[in-house]
């Protein structure tokens, strides 16, 4: 799970990792007052939302004073935040961050992931702080350095050495810099992240290292040794229509297109994507009923494909294993006749008793096709939402 | 001749006593896998099935019974120390069905397997079935039949569906294995490909992947360098948008990485024969094998 860069630091500060005084704001009067409330001669306002790439799209600004800060804060909440990481539609800013200002000597990139390659937690660092990691690692790969830590044996010294010496930190600082490395590594296992990416980490007039921005995602599967992760959830940042499904135990994805899926499982469902795509329409979603799919499950799924009004037609296909085909299809019609369903169908059973399934979905009296295979399903929806 | 199990394989399910394990325990049962015994804490000396005897501990039931495998169905909080249990009792096979096991987890069990002797499969896995001889998993048996083609997958009922396509076809299949959705996993694809290319029976090997990870990309340059046997790929996901969590822990594209295309752009340089849709894998085969 995502949270705020506010959310992230307050964790870091939990570690005793230091960053700046800031304040969160949701008014114009509030950023003033917040103003006034910091230590510095300058402060920065940003908009928090779930996305990276705020200071190029215009969320995140300098204030000289309390009613700077009150104007710039009025301007930005409320306003549409687009980033390369949004897409199109923006994200609607709720609330700011007022910071106080600091004395940058230099910036650097740092972040924690988990390396799926070698099964380790990995440094990503780079001397070229504040830029989009993914141009340097394109551009200038020999300016990144990563450090897999086996987690059996943990961080040592000299891995900090090794990150030291490639960002060229001058020795006097090697103390300052470990604690940091130390904190964040402890942090991040402790906290069960699966990535902490701070950008940038900035070295002040002081010699203190600080991380100026600090985005987190939270590993939900760890949830249950961390109660407080719920508390950090902002539905405000999430699709209304993916929220309503996850309440429902299921796994629902909005996208773009107007063939609506309903499938069984994450793989056969990314498949069904594809192919319906393959044959001409685009899905309007990734759903995965889940393994069960009775009734009362597909009704509910039945309704959040229907509040998304871009979809013309819904392909269902389920390969029914343990569960037999014709109870999801009486499932299927039950279900489309209580909501009074009216789109087009395209129903594709496989498995234990599929032919029994077929029949029960041709004499439903719905507006129901039945096909063959994905593929033959899949050329079917696509026809009939094309027109 | 299979991989890894058949119908001598002795199989112990830990948590055999939980709704999904007592459930799809009975269903290996009715396939014929030879489960010796089971573990569930606190429920030592009962009886599973009224024929399988349950232990509290993996250690009080090795000293009864060999162990030649385990299916673990413990709950994500307590799945790594299930996993963890296992190796310790060095069973040769660990098999664990769980899904959302916290990813720091899996890194101290993958970290530990690596120090061991034993093969693991999943988490977040259907498991394997050697046809017509062993099931350990939650895979529909009906759907499989003894042939010649061996199958990896990362998911599940994508796998399902590739199954009865071969059985349909009358390839058949001689071991199929769900490797699992998550990052981190036990064994990679490489593991399972080494034990298909030197088995006899296996005539062909369908290796389903998806979005995520570069799992693929190194699957593929081992066959390249080591197969003589034909692989058939297929990667879901072709539409999956970037950022986004496709259902699985490990099907997502970050940072720009682990795209479908990108796969099979490599794999079909390292000479796999790519099934554009789920429902041409049987052709696909027929094609490789014929060539």
């Amino acid at each position: 799970m995502d949270i705020h860069e506010y959310q992230a630091k307050e964790l870091l500060n939990k570690h005793r990792i230091k960053t700046l005084k800031s304040i969160l704001c949701h008014s114009g009067e509030e950023a003033y007052e917040a103003f006034l409330k910091l230590p510095a001669p300058l402060a920065a306002v940003k908009a928090q939302v779930h996305a990276g790439g705020r200071g190029k799209g215009g969320g995140v600004k300098i204030a000289k004073s309390a009613d700077d800060a009150k104007s710039i804060a009025s301007k930005m909440i409320g306003m549409n935040l687009v980033t390369a990481q949004t897409g199109k539609e923006g994200k609607l800013v709720r609330k700011v961050l007022i910071e106080e200002g600091a004395e940058i000597v230099k910036e650097f990139y740092l972040s924690i992931t988990v390396d799926r390659k070698n099964a380790g937690i990995a440094f990503v660092l780079s001397a070229e702080g504040g830029m989009e990691i993914e141009e340097v690692s394109k551009n200038n790969p020999e300016k990144i350095l990563t450090v897999s830590i086996n987690p059996l044996y943990g961080l040592k010294s000299y891995h900090i050495l090794e990150m030291s010496l490639f960002l060229g930190i001058d020795k006097n600082l090697f103390g300052e810099f470990s604690k940091l490395i130390n904190l964040l590594y402890g942090a991040f296992t402790l906290e069960d992240m699966s990535m902490l990416e701070i950008n940038p980490l900035i070295l002040t007039g002081s010699n203190e290292f600080i991380p100026l921005d600090a985005k987190i995602i939270l590993d939900d599967n760890a949830d249950f040794r961390h109660p407080f992760f719920k508390d950090l959830i902002d539905e405000n940042e999430e699709e209304p229509l993916e929220v309503k499904a996850k309440s429902a135990g299921l796994n629902y994805i909005k996208l773009e297109g107007n063939v609506g899926c309903m499938v069984n499982g994450a793989g056969l469902a990314m498949a069904t994507m594809d192919t319906i795509k393959e044959f001409g329409a685009t899905p309007a979603n990734f759903l995965d009923v889940g393994g069960t799919a009775d009734s009362k499950r597909v009704e509910t799924a039945f309704n959040i494909l229907l509040a998304d009004k871009n979809v013309k037609g819904i392909f269902v296909n389920i390969f029914g294993g343990i569960v037999k085909c014709d109870m999801v299809a009486e499932g299927v019609v039950a279900a489309a006749k209580n909501i009074g369903l009216k789109l087009p169908v395209v129903v594709r059973l496989e498995g234990t008793n599929a032919d029994i399934a077929a029949k029960i979905i041709e004499n439903s009296g719905m507006n129901f096709v039945s096909a063959e295979s994905l593929a033959d399903g899949a050329k079917k929806i696509s026809k009939i939402v094309n027109g | 001749m299979s991989i890894l199990v058949n119908k001598n394989t002795n199989v112990l399910v830990q948590g055999i006593t939980g709704k999904e394990g007592s459930f799809h325990a009975q269903k290996c049962l009715e396939y014929g896998t030879k489960i010796v015994a089971g573990v569930t804490p606190f429920k030592g000396n009962t009886l599973f099935n009224d024929s399988v005897p349950v232990y509290n501990a993996i250690k009080e039931a090795k000293k009864e019974r060999r162990i030649d495998a385990t299916m673990i169905f413990v709950p994500a909080g307590f799945a790594a120390a299930g996993i963890i249990e296992a190796i310790e009792a060095e069973i040769p096979l660990i098999v664990c069905i769980t899904e959302g096991i916290p990813v720091l987890d899996m890194l101290n069990v993958k970290a530990a397997l690596n120090c061991s002797g034993s093969t693991m499969i999943g988490p977040n896995c259907p498991g394997i079935i050697t046809a017509d001889e062993c099931k350990i998993g939650i895979m529909p048996g009906f759907i499989h039949k003894k042939g010649k083609v061996g199958v990896l997958s990362r998911s599940g009922t994508l796998t399902y569906e590739a199954v009865n396509q071969l059985t349909e076809g009358g390839l058949g299949e001689t071991t199929c294995i769900g490797i699992g959705g998550d990052p981190i996993i036990g064994s990679p694809f490489i593991t399972f490909l080494k034990m298909f290319e030197n088995d006899p029976e296996t005539k062909a090997v369908v290796m389903i992947g998806e979005i995520g990870g570069t799992a693929e990309e190194e699957a593929s340059e081992f066959v390249k360098n080591n197969m003589k046997k034909p692989v058939i790929g297929f990667i879901a996901g072709k539409t999956a948008p970037a950022g986004k969590r496709m259902g699985h822990a490990g099907a997502i594209i970050s940072g720009g990485k682990g795209t479908a295309s990108e796969k099979l752009k490599t794999m079909e340089k390292n000479g796999i024969y790519i099934a554009d849709n789920p429902s041409v894998i049987a052709e696909t085969v027929n094609k490789a094998l014929n060539e």
